[in-house]
């Protein structure tokens, strides 16, 4: 990507979160109804998207390269089991990251 | 004047402790993965100032690594920030009559800083408007100082940080996880079980297979959303035909009862 396409990638990025966070405000008054499809979708699509984007970073993860699918399945396992076990967000992300990076170093 | 906005940042202040630390340490890793991935100091800095919103920033390290595909940028800001609406009809009427404040107020909606001003018990003689403009930009000084510290440090360390990219696939798993356990406890009237999240991944990993990895985004967005809109659909209908059998029930109970 060139800086000028780096520059537009933002650009287009930055308007569309703007325009997710102002959407609501600008549409919807208290006196207009919100149609049910727009409250329905703004419930059910945050737990497909954070699959979609859970896959989107293992997109190039070789499944059938065992130095690859180690570190990433172990790393897995271990931010599940500290989130299941603390409920909390930060512990998983670091110990998780930290056994993908040792773990990658063993192989 | 100058007292009800001191009174007020003294009371933001300690409702953004729990975002501090989140966003300082999210804020440093960010930086970090920013210089790391070869992008100027400055940069970072930048995009955490304007962008603000963690997880497209995170996806932004590689979105800016990759070819161009702008469309596919702006949808995934979109769908990213799907979840922004659900916040702004929440805070609809908090963010009434906020003059000025108003528009920075809606641009710093962060997941964060939601959760602290929608869950704020404004304290009697406090300014509302000021403590939510403080509590926003609170958060939102914590995550670009963060970033920052995670950009110079980046560059100055001579340790390996290979392998630090996987914080981001973390993160999204967590949130993943974190929506899974929520779907089972509580709305049960809208989502009374998994189906979102699981169309999510077998939409996702069904487009990698048939499209992959630099094409499938658009068409696993695309496929997310009809399946979201059919699952709808098939629900409405599930619930439109229990409410029509409990009312048949009504009936049936209030014509017994009469009869008795």
């Amino acid at each position: 990507m060139s800086e000028e396409e780096q520059a537009v990638t933002i650009l287009v990025v930055v308007l569309g979160t703007i325009l997710t966070r102002f959407l609501p405000y600008l549409v919807f008054t208290e006196r207009r109804r919100i149609p049910q499809v727009i409250t329905d979708l703004g419930r059910l699509l945050p737990p497909a998207v954070f699959g979609l984007l859970v896959i989107y970073c293992l997109r190039n993860v070789d499944i059938l390269n065992p130095t690859q699918l180690v570190p990433t399945a172990a790393a897995l396992v271990i931010t599940a089991a500290l989130f299941f076990w603390r409920r909390d967000m930060l512990l998983p992300m670091a110990g998780g990251t930290l056994a993908y990076m040792m773990v990658m170093r063993m192989m | 004047m100058a007292n009800a906005k001191t009174a007020a940042l003294r009371a933001a202040f300690p409702l953004t402790i729990p975002v501090c630390t989140g966003y300082i340490f999210l804020g440093i890793t960010y930086g970090m993965l920013m210089v790391t991935a070869g992008f100027p100091t400055w940069l970072p800095i930048f995009t955490a100032a304007i962008v603000y919103t963690g997880s497209m920033e995170f996806l932004l390290v590689a979105i800016l690594a990759s070819s161009f595909q702008p469309l596919s940028a702006f949808l995934t800001a979109l769908m990213v920030g799907a979840r922004h609406l659900f916040y702004g009809l929440s805070m609809l009427g908090k963010y009434r009559d906020m003059g000025w404040k108003k528009p920075y107020l809606i641009y710093a909606t962060t997941d964060e800083t939601f959760s602290v001003n929608y869950t704020a018990e404004v304290p009697a003689g406090i300014d509302r408007s000021w403590l939510y403009f403080w509590v926003s930009v609170l958060d939102h000084v914590y995550w670009v100082f963060g970033s920052t510290a995670g950009a110079l440090f980046g560059s100055f360390l001579a340790v390996d940080l290979t392998g630090l990219d996987f914080v981001m696939t973390a993160m999204f798993f967590v949130i993943f996880l974190q929506q899974w356990v929520r779907d089972g406890v509580c709305l049960r009237l809208v989502i009374s079980d998994h189906m979102p999240a699981l169309i999510g991944v077998l939409g996702s990993v069904l487009c990698l297979a048939i499209f992959g990895a630099d094409a499938f985004m658009i068409p696993a967005m695309v496929t997310i959303l009809a399946g979201l809109l059919v699952y709808r659909r098939v629900r409405r209908a599930s619930e439109v035909r229990t409410s029509e059998k409990s009312a048949e029930l009504m009936e049936l109970c209030t014509e017994r009862e009469g009869r008795k």
